[in-house]
């Protein structure tokens, strides 16, 4: 079995993994809906957009590896890290679910990464910068479709209401986390590298309210749980997703097609 | 090399890219599609720069190869790519005559990219800009599907002539 990769620790890199790995988690969350979609559409849909997140993920995990003294390439950091060495927020790695799930995830993480690629835009680390050019256009698509389905489910029948407010019941306790910010953060915005998460906060807030009061969804209040992702602590649903996602490259090293 | 040498070798390094498809959309070119931003000699090679698409677009390795491959063949290798994210693609850069092209193939080509975003501002309740059918060229359409069988295009039909078409987005 291939040995896994040690990283050093250096808060920048591991604000840049905490970007790349969220692309990468639910990047891999969405492409469990390929074959499994209510509609057609919505399969090509998902697909097209766990495909963007996944070239996201290979540019900034590819410049993360540029900062380890091991050179680590894309690939290394993409399968061959153990599991506190993943800084996604924990919410990108909860079970696909029912679709209301999935929509509702992808509509606070799209608005989240939309906000963080914008400020991006400005990094002192041009790669970055250009990586989130590109990316913004993209998460600003994922949002909007997000958005879309959520104001259809909100307002359809009984029954998609129920699973919206199912799915708000149990996501909102892992939001608090995606604008916790410590000393990685601090780091990163004394070194022009990204902004603090602190900062996304208040728009996040701004645009998911708009969203939800198109449906009169209430906006539920923050309570006292908070997830540890982005500190590499992580849910009990991440061994199994890295399982999957690390098989082939553990059984077979160095493996490619 | 002297200069004149070197200026005809990448005139006709553009005219061969001009002739290679995009292996998504075949109709156009990669000229057409705006994504090769610069040829110029680097030493003895020569140096295609290219600019992606999408973050995610699996056909960016194939046009690498693809490109290396053409030049090679018309005898102006030997030819290396690199990819330059900045400034990001927009489809702006697809020429008039990519968007003929798209047209008659079928694909409904993007409109104009809106200041500031591809998109509206707004998140809810926005307004779709009409896109004509390639078909029949009534406005009379809608859209089924903000995504389709590439990144790049949405699925679309026209309630004139009832066919189903793809539209190239705008981003």
């Amino acid at each position: 079995m291939q040995a896994s990769i040690n990283l050093p620790a250096d808060p920048q890199l591991q604000y840049l993994l905490r970007i790349g790995d969220t692309c990468l988690i639910l990047g891999q969350r969405l492409g469990e809906w390929c074959g499994h979609a209510p509609i057609l559409e919505e399969d090509i849909a998902l697909a097209n957009m766990a495909l963007d997140l996944i070239g996201q993920a290979r540019g900034v995990l590819t410049r993360a590896g540029d900062q380890c003294p091991q050179d680590y390439d894309e690939d290394q950091l993409a399968f061959l890290r153990e599991e506190r060495d993943y800084f996604n927020p924990t919410m990108a790695e909860l079970p696909r679910g029912d679709f209301a799930f999935t929509v509702l995830r992808n509509l606070m993480l799209s608005t989240w990464l939309k906000l963080l690629w914008e400020r991006l835009q400005d990094s002192s680390d041009t790669e970055i910068a250009a990586i989130a050019g590109k990316a913004l256009k993209e998460a600003r698509y994922h949002q909007q479709h997000a958005a879309d389905w959520l104001v259809r489910l909100g307002d359809g029948t009984e029954a998609s209401r129920r699973r919206v407010e199912a799915a708000l019941a149990t996501l909102w306790p892992y939001a608090a986390e995606l604008f916790a910010a410590d000393a990685v953060d601090a780091a990163a915005e004394a070194a022009g590298l990204g902004p603090s998460v602190a900062a996304l906060r208040e728009p996040w807030l701004a645009e998911i309210s708009a969203v939800f009061a198109e449906v009169h969804l209430p906006v539920p209040a923050e309570g006292r749980f908070r997830s540890t992702g982005r500190q590499g602590v992580h849910s009990e649903h991440m061994g199994f997703i890295l399982a999957e996602m690390q098989h082939l490259q553990r059984a077979y090293p160095g493996g490619a097609w | 090399m002297n200069a004149v040498a070197a200026a005809t070798r990448v005139d006709r390094a553009w005219a061969v890219l001009g002739q290679v498809p995009d292996p998504e959309v075949p109709a156009i070119s990669l000229c057409d599609l705006g994504i090769v931003r610069d040829v110029r000699e680097q030493g003895a090679a020569l140096e295609v720069v290219l600019t992606p698409t999408y973050s995610g677009c699996p056909a960016t390795e194939v046009i690498e190869r693809s490109v290396v491959e053409a030049i090679d063949a018309a005898g102006l290798g030997p030819a290396r790519v690199s990819l330059q994210r900045a400034p990001a693609w927009t489809t702006d850069w697809i020429s008039e005559d990519g968007r003929r092209k798209l047209r008659d193939y079928g694909i409904a080509p993007p409109g104009p990219v809106a200041d500031g975003g591809a998109v509206p501002i707004r998140i809810v309740g926005r307004r779709l800009a009409p896109v004509a059918c390639p078909r029949c060229g009534s406005a009379h359409t809608e859209r089924l599907s903000a995504f389709g069988s590439t990144a790049c295009k949405a699925l679309w039909r026209c309630l004139a002539c009832r066919e189903p078409f793809e539209h190239f987005k705008p981003i």
